[in-house]
């Protein structure tokens, strides 16, 4: 009996676990889904933020995949001799300004709507993800550089620990709007509750998204990987508003 | 060393035991002393939060803050503002989550002082304010003590509830356990290892003072 408990579910069929940056919540629960219906094989999901997953692969966390938001996480994590190659780059993202339903802030009149709304102090407070750790996070404070509101926008700001959490705070009743993932965004979940538009693609730097396989990883790893990366794969992800480049 | 974030942190514990101090010691003297019906519920529910997920806790504040509930609107048109991502948001979290830690020492306290010494002090005339200020309290001086040390340290270490509702914001909502975990995450060991080495030391004298008064009480039974 004790040992029944001790060894757990099922240890010879254990899916493989991948790890992936919090904006691919809905993409790759999506993609997931797709890839058990193909194949009849499972993955199991863990989100996150990509700093954070960094640290734990390095520490030998038994992830076989690695979805980073930020390709120079996979680089350092390639350097050191973690990973089985150097991966591929398999989105580039992009941001969006958003705001809940009903919000004073309209979103579509972008970034010098806010520029106005701050002006006017009708901005309690707008939420993005933490720069210090979370690629999302830099491009937002990016794009609120290249308007010129990075100082002014500095006493309103809420930091999410990842992209999602920016998100949950964005749409919060006591906040009015956010900088979050456009991948975020255009799940249905949070698409229903907000208004939302893209910020130019030139406002920041491009977020280009790099994943690699785990020293060690198993068949179904790989076979997943392959499929993100096939035509299939990359028709979901761009369904997320995630741009697919050509693999390198 | 994040100092900005130290300050939120020490007056968070601050506030927090000057708001818990007297709600402690009413709390706990009627759990001690009085028989009323519901008591054992009472009682389960001022324990309720040494096992409630603070996620759980985290949820529910959100909640409950909003503009479109009672306690959020209350506030809003009490100042004027919000509960979410403010520092009055998170001590109220704080409270709610530290009460086990300062009824439970001084429960312990004054279950502790025998029924006879408070008779004889009623006997002798004192009033029961006077009785509570020269015999109770004097009497339950360690169990305070304790309570109030616990609360504060325990205050330094929240950190799943002050993620959920505070919004890391310097100098209102980032406290000191928030403030290593950003640290951990942007690969800044350096300063993580400063913070924590800070909380590892104030952990440890407040064990030394809870555990120092319980035996030096023991050492005095009469």
């Amino acid at each position: 009996m004790i040992a029944l408990l001790v060894t757990g579910p099922a240890q010879a069929q254990r899916p493989p676990t991948v790890a992936a940056a919090s904006d691919l919540q809905f993409a790759i629960e999506d993609l997931a889904a797709r890839f058990t219906e193909e194949t009849g094989q499972r993955v199991r999901l863990n989100f996150g933020s990509s700093g954070n997953f960094r640290r734990q692969i390095a520490q030998g966390a038994p992830f076989e995949l690695y979805m980073s938001a930020d390709e120079a996480y996979v680089e350092a994590l390639y350097e050191s001799g973690h990973l089985e190659d150097a991966g591929d780059l398999y989105a580039v993202g992009r941001v969006v300004l958003i705001t809940r339903q009903g919000a004073s802030l309209d979103p579509e009149a972008g970034l010098a709507a806010l520029a106005g709304a701050l002006e006017a102090g009708e901005i309690r407070r707008f939420a993005i993800a933490n720069p210090e750790h979370a690629p999302y996070g830099v491009a937002a404070k990016q794009a609120l550089q290249s308007a010129g509101l990075w100082e002014v926008i500095q006493p309103h700001l809420v930091f999410g620990e990842n992209v999602s959490q920016a998100a949950q705070f964005a749409l919060s009743p006591d906040a009015d709007g956010g900088i979050v993932a456009w991948s975020l965004a255009l799940a249905p979940s949070l698409d229903r509750r907000s208004d939302w538009a893209l910020i130019p693609e030139d406002h920041h730097e491009p977020l280009r998204q790099r994943m690699a396989l785990v020293k060690g990883a198993g068949e179904t790893a790989r076979a997943f990987y392959d499929f993100i990366l096939s035509d299939p794969g990359r028709a979901v992800l761009a369904e997320y508003g995630f741009i697919t480049p050509d693999p390198d | 060393m994040d100092w900005e974030a130290l300050e939120v942190s020490l007056w968070l514990a601050f506030w927090t035991c000057v708001v818990l101090t007297p709600v402690g010691i009413i709390v706990a003297r009627q759990l001690a002393w009085r028989r009323f019906r519901g008591r054992g519920f009472a009682e389960a529910l001022v324990a309720l939060p040494l096992v409630l997920p603070p996620t759980v806790l985290g949820f529910y504040l959100l909640v409950a803050f909003g503009s479109d509930w009672p306690i959020g609107q209350f506030w809003q048109w009490l100042t004027g503002g919000t509960l979410v991502f403010t520092f009055e948001g998170i001590l109220i979290a704080s409270i709610i989550f530290n009460l086990p830690f300062a009824v439970q020492p001084l429960q312990r306290a004054f279950e502790a002082i025998p029924h006879e010494v408070r008779e004889a002090a009623w006997c002798s005339g004192l009033s029961t304010w006077q009785t509570f200020w020269r015999v109770e309290l004097p009497l339950a001086w360690p169990g305070l003590i304790s309570a109030v040390a616990l609360t504060f340290a325990h205050t330094l270490g929240e950190f799943g509830v002050v993620l959920m509702v505070g919004g890391s914001i310097s100098g209102e909502t980032k406290t000191i356990a928030i403030a290593i975990y950003d640290r951990v995450q942007a690969f800044d060991e350096a300063a993580a290892g400063n913070m924590s080495v800070l909380l590892l030391l104030i952990s440890f004298i407040t064990i030394g003072i809870v555990y120092g008064l319980a035996g030096r009480r023991r050492g005095v039974r009469v």
